[in-house]
């Protein structure tokens, strides 16, 4: 199809490995090469069948768009068309051969692009099929990549096929709300249902990028056991109450107890928005006057913050883990924990063969491409990178990508670590979730001697326990049997069974504001769809504030930003630059920042679990666990 | 797995002449060496020789499913592959390969009974100055004509084995 007719030269030349030279005279579109086209297209189309009007291509399908702009639509083959039935290879991936013109792109985005190298290609000529790497069913990351890039609808998607067709949904730009990458994902929606995910533009920090859950784990937005309307907990069990109700009893409740000056203990969301982190922090100090503020934290920011106070340029971007000359990855399974870094640590050693070291517990796929690999026992993380010394001296630059096992003093000794290298060093603290780093930013931390959640849940006399979007009762319980506790949250968990009032939350593809990655990159949620009965985080709080009396500003998503960009440091960022979809980088490094108390751990979660929201994705659930997640294994206690 | 003592010798020889990083490059000669000794291309084989390439078993897998000297299925003790291309098809190939279809009781890529012969109808094996041309295992008959064809047949000896590359 690339076919070019270059002046000087007899015969057409094949465009894409046609090495551009001085003086060339090269013509895309003239007669000579309409005709080549089209006759490639008759013959991409012996085969093919012409089942378009059910082909969940159809609409967006290049080989429809060529067919159309060239013209084949007269076929000399008259033999019969060689058909194969379509076979299903995972939960997420359909493989109709037929359909399939050869192009390799699944193939080479597969081993390229994912590191994964699950499909092949069988046999030759006219019999010629991908393959799965087992045959008969896939084993890999479920990622979708390969269905993305499909010209044709030769793979397609179990989650979208005979959906809708792609003229009848609206698109809607979002971040996606799993892990803390924020991976840009375009949601398809047709009457108030989200149908698919994908980057269809190709926007935001990730390019083509996506995993399963930024491309098909939107699913837990339409699950049937959503909450619908705000509880209160009788004797009987739960009884669904007007919103106006359940606010005057949480009102009423918070007044009484702030009068009395009485003990509040609030943790906050690692998937709430920015804005909704800000007020919530302002509420609870001014508004209930506590500093009892805490949520999951998952990374050592304040350690982090404060180890490299007063630098500039010392916070990696996402897009510098493609640019960067060397890698170091500290204690984390990348590929598993933060794919878009994977990918993009991937694609720099692809593009500009950088220098990628791990020193991790057990295998990783950033392996593959290491320049020096060293395994540790957990808590040797620092000495294995010392161990990499002299081979880092010879870089010209660094990027540290490091997980939860560096926190503390380790964290402190990285960073000594980085120094005496002698070249310059930006790092990446990771953390879990799609705004973990938000909560942080926003103040959601137990400054100036609050209780961390730890804490919290520890304290017999507490008398309010009020949770946004986190579960800590999973795997801890309660000390204070005659706590009024408030909870917020999308779904039914262990803590939502605890509460005495439940109020329905939206979720991230339900909500306008912003949220921050995992490399401090702010960007902007488009709220997709509706969901009956749910309100978002941020209107709960003003709710509950006006109804308290309280005078905390409007709580419009924009206008709390504003004050974000005026008093969060390192956040005010250029607005255009967030309001256009982009991803606008923070640098809240500002002296000292006082240690916090309280535990750091990651969850650990892997490419198919996101905390409790995967309980209720019904494709995460369904796909097969691929083994060789090294800290997957890792259940430990505090994950939500 | 491993291999025969001559066989491992000769694979290491072959991994260390490419340079380092291009040992993929071995996978089809290791194929077909190891192809020789085990009777046919296994899974077990497929994943050895993948190990040993450092590419994934699929990668492998799709060099097998392309080239037809690869079998995934034992071949008989003589492999009689008769050419029917363009030299040969002028100077009475099918015809010759029709006749060992009936002198063997067998079609494309199948074997005897006994196991002794299987039958290839192949494209061109280059030897299109001499043809009609047959290949048993890894030798070439010249201008074979159906009586020049049955001799040989009934004249393979017993005891040799395919593999002769090996040799």
């Amino acid at each position: 199809m690339c076919l070019v007719e270059v002046e000087k030269t007899p015969k057409l030349q094949v465009g894409c490995t046609l090495p551009v030279a001085e003086g060339m005279v090269v013509r895309t579109d003239s007669a000579v090469v309409k005709e080549a086209r089209k006759g490639t297209l008759e013959f991409l189309l012996t085969n093919h069948p012409l089942d378009c009007p059910v082909c969940d291509k159809g609409g967006e399908c290049e080989l429809q768009d060529m067919v159309f702009r060239y013209g084949a639509a007269e076929s000399r083959f008259t033999e019969r068309k060689l058909h194969v039935d379509e076979k299903q290879w995972s939960p997420v991936v359909y493989f109709d051969a037929p359909r399939c013109i050869l192009c390799y792109r699944c193939v080479r985005i597969c081993n390229e692009g994912m590191g994964v190298g699950a499909l092949g290609v069988s046999d030759r000529g006219v019999i010629s099929e991908i393959i799965p790497n087992h045959y008969d069913h896939l084993e890999c990351d479920e990622c979708g990549a390969c269905i993305d890039i499909c010209p044709v609808g030769a793979l397609t998607s179990g989650i979208y096929r005979y959906q809708t067709r792609p003229w009848e949904m609206n698109h809607v730009g979002t971040i996606c709300t799993h892990c803390a990458d924020g991976c840009r994902t375009t949601l398809g929606v047709r009457n108030e249902k989200i149908i698919r995910g994908n980057n269809r533009d190709r926007s935001g920090i990730n390019g083509e990028f996506l995993c399963i859950k930024g491309r098909y784990a939107f699913d837990f937005a339409a699950h049937p056991d959503r909450l619908q309307s705000p509880m209160i907990r009788q004797t009987g069990g739960f009884e669904p109450v007007s919103w106006s109700k359940a606010l005057e009893v949480i009102a009423g409740r918070f007044q009484n107890v702030k009068a009395r000056g009485g003990k509040f203990g609030i943790i906050g969301s690692n998937h709430t928005t920015n804005e909704e982190n800000f007020f919530l922090a302002k509420l609870a100090r001014q508004g209930l006057g506590t500093q009892n503020v805490d949520h999951h934290r998952t990374g050592d920011l304040a350690t982090f913050f404060d180890a490299l106070s007063g630098r500039k340029e010392a916070l990696a971007t996402t897009g510098d883990l493609y640019t960067a000359k060397a890698v170091l990855v500290v204690g984390s399974d990348l590929a598993q924990q933060h794919p878009l870094l994977s990918y993009q640590v991937r694609a720099n050693f692809r593009h500009h063969n950088a220098h990628i070291y791990t020193v991790t517990i057990g295998p990783v796929r950033e392996d593959h491409q290491s320049a020096g690999a060293v395994r540790v026992e957990r808590g040797g993380e620092v000495a294995g990178a010392w161990s990499l010394r002299e081979k880092l001296k010879a870089e010209t630059s660094l990027v540290i990508v490091f997980g939860d096992a560096i926190q503390g003093d380790g964290l402190r000794k990285l960073v000594a670590f980085g120094d005496s290298l002698g070249i310059p060093v930006k790092y990446v603290c990771l953390v879990d979730y799609s705004n973990s780093r938000g909560a942080f930013d926003m103040g959601v931390i137990p400054r100036n001697g609050g209780m961390s959640r730890e804490q919290m849940l520890a304290a017999a006399d507490l008398d309010v326990l009020w949770v946004i979007g986190a579960n800590p009762l999973k795997n801890a319980a309660l000390a204070s049997e005659d706590a009024f506790v408030v909870v917020q949250d999308l779904f039914m968990t262990e803590t939502a069974r605890r509460a005495d009032v439940l109020l329905p939350a939206a979720s991230a593809y339900e909500k306008s504001g912003t949220v921050t990655n995992v490399c401090g990159e702010v960007q902007k949620l488009k709220a997709a769809i509706k969901v009956m009965g749910a309100k978002a985080d941020l209107e709960i709080f003003g709710l509950i504030a006006k109804e308290m009396g309280l005078n905390l500003g409007i709580w419009l998503p924009d206008r709390v930003f504003e004050e974000i960009r005026k008093s969060v440091h390192g956040y005010n960022v250029p607005l255009p630059v967030v309001a256009t979809g982009g991803a606008a980088p923070t640098a809240p490094l500002n002296g000292h920042v006082a240690m916090l108390p309280g535990a750091i751990q990651s969850a650990c979660d892997t490419l198919f679990t996101s905390g409790s929201l995967s309980r209720y994705s019904n494709i995460l659930n369904s796909v097969m666990e691929a083994p060789g997640a090294v800290y997957a294994g890792e259940k430990r206690a505090g994950g939500q | 797995m491993i291999f025969s003592a001559p066989l491992e010798e000769k694979f290491a020889r072959m991994l260390a002449q490419y340079p380092p990083g291009r040992q993929r490059s071995a996978v089809v000669p290791m194929l077909i060496y190891a192809q020789d000794e085990v009777g046919s291309i296994t899974k077990e084989l497929i994943e050895e020789v993948a190990r040993r390439c450092g590419v994934t078993p699929l990668q492998v897998d799709e060099v097998v499913g392309y080239y037809s000297m690869l079998h995934r299925k034992p071949i008989g003790k003589y492999h009689v592959q008769v050419c029917t291309n363009i030299s040969c098809q002028l100077v009475g190939g099918e015809e010759l390969y029709e006749h060992a279809k009936r002198k063997l009781g067998i079609g494309h890529r199948e074997v005897t009974r006994d196991g002794r012969f299987s039958l290839e109808e192949v494209e061109c094996i280059g030897a299109c100055s001499w043809a009609p041309a047959v290949e048993i295992n890894y030798d070439f008959h010249h201008q074979v004509t159906a009586e020049k064809l049955d001799q040989l047949l009934d004249n393979l000896p017993d005891s040799d084995h395919q593999g002769a590359a090996n040799k």
